[in-house]
């Protein structure tokens, strides 16, 4: 089992931070896996985190400018780590004006991710830090439980607003209400709502439009999902997405998608009773 | 900005209506008096009255005029009604406390009376929001009693003049000790905290103070605690008129200027810290 890979160029770099901080605010714990031309952050459906789970996928050869990989076996060439996203993120942020950025799996107390760092210098001799973040390798038998969720067939699929707005309101919305409602058509409107003792508060979208690949539907399909899980969604992306759609399958999940170029961020929110 | 959702039943009858194009103009003048969560509204043609006021020592007004809405209507003579004011200002900033220049939140904001949930429809950027607040009982609140014949000093100073004295104040101390006086050493603030007495004076010929109408010298003394959430007003403020009545009583108003220029007002009422050593009559 061997891994190790170079970023050189910087907005690549930046890029590939954003994600992994994204990754940190969403998940303490997640996998990752490699395989020879894509990386995952997984976050699997589990109950202590609230049966959230998160999916991003990216292209290797869009961030990295050498990536070796060698996976347990040749059949099965791929290499799944649980480590803290955090420690990673945190790696990563020394390296803001970094010349490169080597990331190895090395085996030193215990497996480690080693990130090193050459940091440019005034003198000839470049700066070199160097973390090595502690991981654990996922043994074989256990994969089956980090493939991609499956969608079940949604009942309505509909781009969102500008991320930003959403995030004002459901930012408003949890000072209120634990849980909120959201609802949406295939006309295009989506509605968050919450209703407390003291507050019933609506935001209607209107104009959003739906991706082409769904049925004609005026009724509304609507979920009941716990607002915080919202939130850390909207507050901890970072990836800035150039298209964000939602899928919802009434009272059973809402599916969130960002898509930014090659990144891939999917985020599943399983609907309250 | 025409709101796109009219309000439904719009043939109803509301005993207050009123529609705003910057909702900001209100909630930054309702975050200046939010210290306590319920706040009492009174809405008269004159425009509407917000009320907050904690441990019966301290009420805190903000008037917002009639004509800083570009509609403002009451059937009735006075209106009257109670509201949690967290809840309010959420939903007055729920496209963002702080909007982006060159949008604004528009608002329009209806009561059918009594039992009825206050209802704000907000919109910004085609982006629609319904809120109904459910309104409570109106309660009893203080009254003050405070005239201007009764004004025993007065000072009009430039808040920015004040701003730095409350940032300096030992909060350590339990009362803020306010001297007003024809005569030296004229308006003095002091505290007596953990690491000692401070004083802080202000000469009459000062640039900051506007106008200095003391005519008897007066020493009374303020809880802190209770002052303290008045500089949420006064940070938002311009000019601040200071002054006491023959009881002691206290009153800041603070002078705010929106972004649009209007001038809106706030005012603190405080009773003076009782001396418990005296004797109960």
């Amino acid at each position: 089992m061997r891994f190790r890979a170079k970023i050189v160029d910087l907005a690549c770099l930046n890029h590939f931070s954003r994600v992994v901080n994204t990754m940190a605010r969403l998940a303490k714990m997640c996998t990752l896996r490699l395989a020879a031309d894509k990386l995952y952050f997984i976050l699997s459906d589990k109950v202590d985190n609230g049966g959230v789970s998160v999916w991003c996928e990216l292209c290797q050869g869009n961030f990295f400018d050498e990536f070796q990989m060698e996976g347990v076996a040749a059949e099965h060439n791929e290499i799944y780590l649980e480590l803290v996203p955090e420690n990673l993120s945190r790696a990563l942020k020394t390296a803001q004006n970094a010349k490169t950025v080597k990331i190895k799996l090395t085996n030193k107390h215990c497996p480690c991710l080693t990130v090193s760092v050459e940091l440019p210098s005034l003198s000839s001799t470049s700066r070199i830090v160097t973390h090595d973040i502690p991981v654990g390798v996922i043994p074989r038998r256990l994969w089956r439980d980090f493939r991609e969720p499956s969608v079940p067939d949604f009942d309505v699929s509909i781009y969102l607003p500008v991320l930003k707005t959403m995030k004002s309101v459901v930012e408003r919305m949890k000072n209120l209400s634990n849980c909120i409602v959201i609802e949406a058509n295939l006309s295009g409107e989506m509605n968050l709502k919450i209703e407390t003792d003291l507050v019933s508060v609506t935001t209607h979208f209107k104009d959003l439009g739906n991706p082409p690949w769904v049925k004609d539907l005026e009724n509304m399909a609507e979920a009941r999902i716990d607002i915080r899980k919202l939130l850390q969604l909207l507050a901890g992306q970072q990836v800035n997405p150039t298209k964000a759609l939602c899928n919802i399958v009434s009272r059973r999940i809402v599916h969130f998608i960002l898509l930014h170029e090659d990144v891939s961020l999917q985020y599943f929110i399983p609907a309250l009773a | 900005m025409p709101l796109s959702t009219q309000p439904p039943g719009s043939g109803e009858r509301y005993v207050l209506s009123a529609s705003l194009d910057n909702a900001r103009h209100l909630s930054s003048l309702l975050r200046a008096v939010h210290f306590q969560d319920h706040a009492s509204c009174f809405a008269t043609a004159n425009g509407l009255k917000v009320t907050v006021e904690d441990a019966k020592c301290l009420q805190a007004n903000a008037f917002i005029q009639a004509e800083i809405f570009q509609e403002f209507s009451v059937q009735e003579e006075s209106v009257m009604f109670r509201i949690n004011l967290a809840v309010l200002l959420d939903c007055l900033t729920i496209f963002g406390a702080s909007s982006l220049p060159g949008s604004s939140t528009a608002l329009r904001m209806c009561y059918r009376g009594y039992g009825y949930p206050l209802m704000l429809f907000l919109e910004e950027g085609g982006v629609v929001t319904v809120c109904k607040i459910n309104t409570q009982e109106p309660e009893e609140l203080l009254d003050f009693d405070f005239c201007s014949t009764n004004v025993v000093n007065k000072i009009i100073l430039q808040s920015e003049g004040l701003r730095e004295a409350f940032a300096e104040l030992d909060m350590t101390s339990e009362v803020l000790q306010i001297t007003m006086s024809p005569d030296k050493p004229y308006f003095r603030l002091s505290t007596f905290g953990n690491a000692g007495s401070a004083h802080l004076d202000y000469p009459r010929d000062s640039d900051l103070i506007e106008a200095f109408h003391c005519n008897q010298t007066q020493t009374n003394r303020y809880k802190i605690s209770l002052l303290k959430p008045s500089t949420k007003a006064l940070a938002l403020s311009c000019k601040v008129s200071i002054r006491t009545d023959t009881r002691g009583f206290l009153s800041l108003q603070y002078m705010i200027r929106n972004e649009d220029g209007q001038i809106c007002f706030v005012e603190y009422y405080c009773c003076p810290d009782e001396d418990v050593t005296e004797p109960n009559l």
